[in-house]
């Protein structure tokens, strides 16, 4: 979790300062209780007015310059700790954005989205606090421990022994408090999965009619919840009392001590107030390292969780030597592809696309979802790929725009192995219409130049054309400019997977990917599409997977899928007398003529 | 508003109304005991005049009482913790849970409204600012006044002078935190907007993560993301720079008022008169050390109690939704225990007896599945006019079948018939009853639903499959899943039927996902089905077989289907063809294809 420090990087100056200014001001703050005993034991002794009001003078001095530092100190603390947060939510987009496929499954949405915000903010207080206290609260501490000795060496003696105590009382309380809170978080996240869960399964809910069993589950949740909020509650509960306890009790012996000091002539009344002063400074600032200690206890709850997420993947990968080539080559490829860094580079254009014997195997699962595929692809063919649910097809979308590295076998690229390729570039020659017709927040153009960035409108009309989209969003009062909600909730199924289809189309790519993403739309749509698909692609590689034989039966090549396994490869009409599943999965769709084959 | 919330508010302190005035006893007892230490202390210097002259004796009783004094305020500290926490945890759960009940009866209108970001916000975020800033916050605001009370009590006991010196200091405490609480108040406000900027293009982005890569967006997103990031930074900066001022700036204040005692104090002392004693003077300035930071509290408490206040009307506006018309009664059996228990049997007798009076009302004959659909009429805005004057008869057993293009009204169909919306004129009858004279469960029991947007919960295959049924025997489970054809991939998966599902079904894809939801069904025994492009994500191989199942489930029972494929639905007894809200054609496959007409040019199209 320290690797995070890293990123404090940038503000050095301020990190340094901040603590600094932090200790100048306390420094003054120690002076205090010497000033007041002098006024004591000189100034009411000797009845010198002059002496008073010139310490008072030092007094005023002394809470001016505090005050100074102390306002330079929390700039710089809040300069660093939200630099620092800024730093750290950069690199996790950035993170999140250059990890494998693989690895984004294996988080979740929803995780990745709390390590960015609430678990960030978490960190930024912590470290604010950190700065501005950590270093403050033990000096100060140990600062009127040293004073005490200045003071007198015996009554400082019970300094020696009270600070100890509180020490471990705090560090104890801590320690107990860290997991406990790991539980806290842990037991919230599960209330908030199930919150999100009512709400997006309102309606299966409630035509199961399983409303009171969801509240009773979620109840149960929320009971855990509590659970731990209390236990975790009790051990800080504490934090207080007992700290309170140690340092007043301190106090009465430095009284009784001060005392006997007194009787005998070894100490002023003047300093034995000073003596106190400084156990009650010590108790002050207590209070405030317990507080602080537990907010940075959260605040290093959520570093670890952040840790876990930026680092996790590297030290599972040094602990199993196994999963390997792989993941590796993914990581060199992401550094490849670093951000930023994107130039307009002329492509050169895919030509050609072949398998040699690939297979992928996802993580945990126990038989590959491709294996053993072998095929080529070039310029201007239509590749078909058709096959049962969980086939394989997403995967080998996937392996093809390089997402997914082979485990074996490879992925060849106009003859160089795609792991060698920019991935940047090659996305660049590629376009995706994914099987879940997601849009962005923006306008329907913003979407468009999603495929290309500088596109003309012109261009973005004959997208639409060929999507069969022109007519839906002609008759939008801003035509292009119409917007867009958050996830394209303002339009329909199927005017989102048109959309997103021109998305893809605008780009007018090397390589066509059409992902099982024309499931909403009816079939006389769909085969107008089709026909745009064509006319697009006379001169790429298109990828249609589907699971209608009508999308794909006239595609130059065919390849059917059956759980990871090639069940046939060809064309349609070689497929249909060669592949017992292409036929089945042609028939069941066309029973028409197979009852016409069988008359035949 | 304001007034309804805190009453609002009220009821749920209310019932937490022991932990409260036990936690405000104890703050009492706390307070006093830690301003009363101070003046023991005070005492015992004073006994210590000089060399040969302390009074020993004296000082011992002065540390017994001490030490009992620390022993109350210790013990009462720690139990008003206690307090606190359990009532903050109390109230927190009470409110989510009184949450997830209105979840469960607001309208679907409502929620297909709303974005799930922003509702789960409610139900989490603010109910937890809510119960830190406002029962903290109330704690530390009755702390606070004590304090500055006992205080100012204290002192104009030892010496009036003095007395006034501080409480002539302090209000520049006020006017200091008032300034900087009102500038940051602006702060914090634009802070958290752009906080919200920053979390919905978060969400975006990242939940769409697998687009962004397709189409090489990383690097203008990242451009964007860190745009907004900046901004927030900046913004960040300065309302976390200001709100740090109050610290420094009380503790300014302070250790003017710890000058200011000191030195009038010893002057004072000096005074033949009014003497005062030297450890009086040391009790004053423990007193000057802690004086404003009750008040330094107050303020800091104000304004998270405004936020917190924010926080709480936002839920109770939430709580306050109008539910749906005759929502379900989930109930309040959510009282603890024995109490509970016998609620819900209490309930489920009631339910029971309900639903025999329903069946009473269809002339004491079970459910068959007869559907009369009379002069509907609906529409999701008022402006857009969607389905007028629509009407259909099923008789019972008969398959159903919708297709026609996106758009056409198919779905909302399916909304009518499951009361997921309420329709604005005509009327739904389901055997002889009007389907809004019906409580929405028993109506809901009637039909088995498969829908195309698939719903899987978090927990395991097995569970998912149970959903509707918790009590199946696991044979059942596996008998369901192998009628859904389901049953050989959930074995290949690696713990089979206890395999978490992962959040949203990451691990399945949409087959699997819609596999698992026919299963659901299969273990159901629903009169009527309806079939929401139940299959659509299934390959047509698999589909046929799944139907074979649904062919033997449907038996004599009366069905709904909407499908794109129109294979799917060739051999149902009717199939309605569906065009901007209304039925043009109606007919078997057969006599639809004769008529040549819409339904013919779709099938057609099929082979273009």
């Amino acid at each position: 979790m320290f690797r995070l420090l890293k990123y404090l990087k940038t503000y050095k100056k301020e990190t340094v300062l901040g603590p600094l200014f932090k200790l100048m001001e306390a420094s003054f703050e120690l002076l205090v209780p010497l000033v007041m005993a002098s006024i004591i034991d000189v100034g009411i002794q000797n009845a010198d007015k002059k002496h008073i009001f010139a310490m008072g003078g030092v007094l005023f001095l002394l809470a001016a310059v505090g005050f100074g530092c102390a306002i330079t100190a929390q700039f710089f603390a809040a300069k660093a700790s939200v630099g620092f947060a800024t730093n750290l939510r950069h690199v996790i987009f950035e993170h999140i954005q250059t990890r494998s496929y693989a690895q984004m499954d294996e988080f979740g949405t929803s995780t990745m989205m709390n390590r960015l915000t609430s678990d960030v903010n978490q960190v930024q207080t912590g470290v604010n606090l950190t700065l501005r206290l950590l270093l403050r609260s033990p000096f100060i501490v140990f600062g009127a421990m040293i004073m005490a000795f200045t003071v007198d060496v015996k009554g400082a003696m019970i300094f020696v022994v009270t600070i100890p105590i509180l020490a471990v009382v705090v560090f104890a309380i801590l320690l107990i408090n860290i997991p406990l809170y790991k539980k806290v978080q842990r037991a919230l996240d599960k209330v908030v999965v199930k919150t999100r869960e009512n709400l997006t399964g309102v309606r299966v809910v409630r035509a199961f009619s399983m409303e009171r069993e969801e509240v009773e589950g979620y109840d149960a949740s929320v009971d855990i919840l509590k659970k731990y909020q209390l236990f975790a509650g009790r051990v800080s509960a504490f934090m207080n009392p007992v700290t309170f306890a140690v340092v007043n009790g301190a106090t009465l012996v430095l009284l009784y001590k001060g005392a006997v000091e007194i009787d005998a002539g070894f100490l002023s009344q003047g300093q034995l107030i000073a003596l106190v002063n400084y156990m009650a400074q010590i108790l002050v600032e207590l209070v405030k390292l317990a507080n602080l200690i537990i907010t940075i206890t959260k605040s290093m709850a959520g570093g670890a969780r952040i840790a876990d997420m930026l680092y996790g993947d590297e030290e599972e990968k040094s602990k199993n030597v196994n999963a390997v080539t792989s993941e590796k080559r993914d990581s060199e490829c992401n550094k490849k592809e670093s951000i930023g860094e994107q130039k307009d580079i002329p492509v050169p254009a895919i030509n050609d696309i072949a398998f040699q014997k690939v297979s992928y195997i996802y993580k945990g699962a126990a038989s590959p979802s491709i294996s053993n595929l072998s095929f080529n692809a070039k310029k201007g063919d239509i590749v078909g790929v058709i096959g049962g649910t969980g086939s394989g097809k997403t995967s080998l979308i996937n392996l093809l725009a390089g997402f997914y590295e082979a485990a074996e076998g490879r992925v060849l690229i106009n003859g160089k192995d795609i792991t060698a390729c920019n991935a940047e570039d090659l996305r660049a020659c590629i376009g995706i219409v994914p099987q879940t017709a997601v849009l962005f927040k923006g306008t329907i153009e913003e979407n468009l130049k999603w495929g290309k960035a500088d596109a003309t409108e012109e261009e973005m009309w004959e997208a639409l054309e060929l999507a069969q989209a022109k007519e839906f969003v002609e008759q939008k009062p801003n035509k292009l400019k119409e917007a867009v909600l958050q996830g394209g909730k303002n339009f329909s199924g199927g005017q989102r997977q048109r959309l997103c289809m021109a998305r893809a189309f605008v780009r007018k790519p090397d390589v066509l990917i059409l992902d099982d993403s024309t499931s909403a739309l009816d079939y006389a749509t769909e085969s107008k599409v089709r026909q745009g698909i064509r006319k697009l692609t006379e001169d790429a590689i298109c990828f249609i997977v589907s699971q209608r034989a009508a999308s794909i039966m006239d595609a130059d090549l065919l390849i059917v899928l059956d759980e990871g396994e090639v069940a046939g490869m060809g064309t349609h009409e070689e497929l249909l007398k060669s592949c017992n599943v292409y036929a089945e999965i042609y028939y069941s769709q066309f029973p028409e003529d197979r009852e016409e084959a069988g008359n035949a | 508003m304001r007034k309804k919330t805190l009453r609002q508010i009220f009821k749920y302190i209310k019932a937490n109304t022991v932990l409260l005035i036990i936690s405000l006893f104890c703050a009492l007892l706390s307070v006093v005991g830690t301003l009363y230490l101070p003046i023991l202390i005070g005492k015992g210097v004073d006994l210590c005049l000089g060399t040969g002259l302390v009074d020993f004796k004296a000082i011992g009783q002065l540390l017994v009482i001490g030490i009992i004094v620390i022993a109350i305020t210790m013990t009462a500290q720690f139990i008003m913790n206690l307090c606190n926490n359990r009532m903050t945890a109390n109230v927190v759960a009470r409110m989510r849970k009184d949450a997830i009940r209105k979840l469960q009866k607001l309208p679907i209108r409502y929620i297909d409204n709303k974005s799930y970001g922003e509702l789960v916000n409610r139900i989490i975020a603010d109910v937890d600012t809510f119960s830190e800033g406002l029962l903290l916050g109330f704690t530390q605001l009755f702390t606070g006044i004590l304090t500055i009370l006992g205080t100012l009590g204290f002192m104009l006991v030892i010496d009036v002078k003095i007395t006034l010196i501080v409480v002539l200091v302090t209000p520049l405490s006020f006017f200091v935190a008032g300034f900087v609480s009102k500038k940051t108040f602006n702060l914090f406000t634009k802070q958290s907007s752009t906080r919200g900027e920053q979390t919905a293009y978060i969400e975006e982005m990242v939940g769409n993560q697998k687009i962004v890569r397709a189409f090489g967006k990383e690097a203008d997103t990242m451009k964007r993301f860190d745009e907004i990031n900046g901004k927030l930074q900046n913004v960040s900066v300065k309302a976390i720079f200001f709100s740090s001022l109050t610290n420094p700036a009380t503790r300014f204040i302070n250790a003017l008022v710890y000058a200011a005692v000191g030195v009038f104090g010893a002057i004072i002392v000096m005074d033949v008169d009014t003497a005062i004693t030297v450890g009086e003077l040391s009790c004053f300035l423990s007193y000057a050390n802690q004086y404003t930071k009750p008040f330094n509290e107050i303020s800091g408490v104000i304004a998270e109690f405004q936020n917190a206040l924010a926080c709480a009307e936002n839920f109770f506006k939430f709580l306050s939704e109008e539910d749906e018309k005759d929502a379900v009664s989930i109930d309040s059996f959510v009282k603890v225990g024995q109490k509970e228990k016998q609620d819900r049997e209490e309930y489920a007798d009631k339910e029971a007896a309900e639903s025999e009076t329903r069946y009473a009302i269809t002339n004491g004959a079970k459910l068959i599945g007869d559907v009369t659909i009379k002069n509907v009429s609906f529409s999701y805005v008022p402006e857009r006019k969607l389905i007028e004057g629509f009407n259909l008869h099923v008789k019972q057993g008969q398959r159903v079948a919708i297709v026609g293009p996106t758009g056409c009204g198919k779905t909302t169909l399916i909304n009518l018939l499951m009361r997921f919306y309420d329709i604005n004129a005509g009327d739904i009858i389901l055997d002889g009853v009007p389907i809004d004279e019906q409580s929405r469960h028993d109506l809901r029991d009637s039909y088995g639903m498969v829908l195309q947007e698939t719903w899987l919960k978090n927990g395991t295959i097995r569970e998912n499959i149970a959903f509707g049924n918790p009590d199946a025997s696991m044979e059942e489970i596996e008998e369901a899943a192998k009628k859904a054809h389901a049953h050989s991939f959930i074995t290949r998966m690696p713990k089979g039927y206890d395999t978490e599902i992962l959040e949203d079904g990451g691990n399945l894809s949409n087959g699997q996902k819609q596999l698992l939801c026919i299963a659901r069904i299969m273990l159901m025994n629903p009169p009527i089905l309806i079939l929401d492009e139940a299959t659509s994500s299934i390959d047509t191989r698999t589909e046929m077989k799944v139907q074979d199942a649904f062919a033997r489930l449907m038996k004599g029972k009366t069905s709904f289907i909407v499908a794109h494929r129109l294979s799917t639905i060739q051999s149902a007894d009717v199939i309605l063809v569906m065009k901007d809200g209304n039925v043009i054609e109606q007919g078997t496959h057969a006599e639809l294809l004769k008529e040549k007409g819409f339904y013919y040019e779709l099938y057609q199209s099929q082979w273009a």
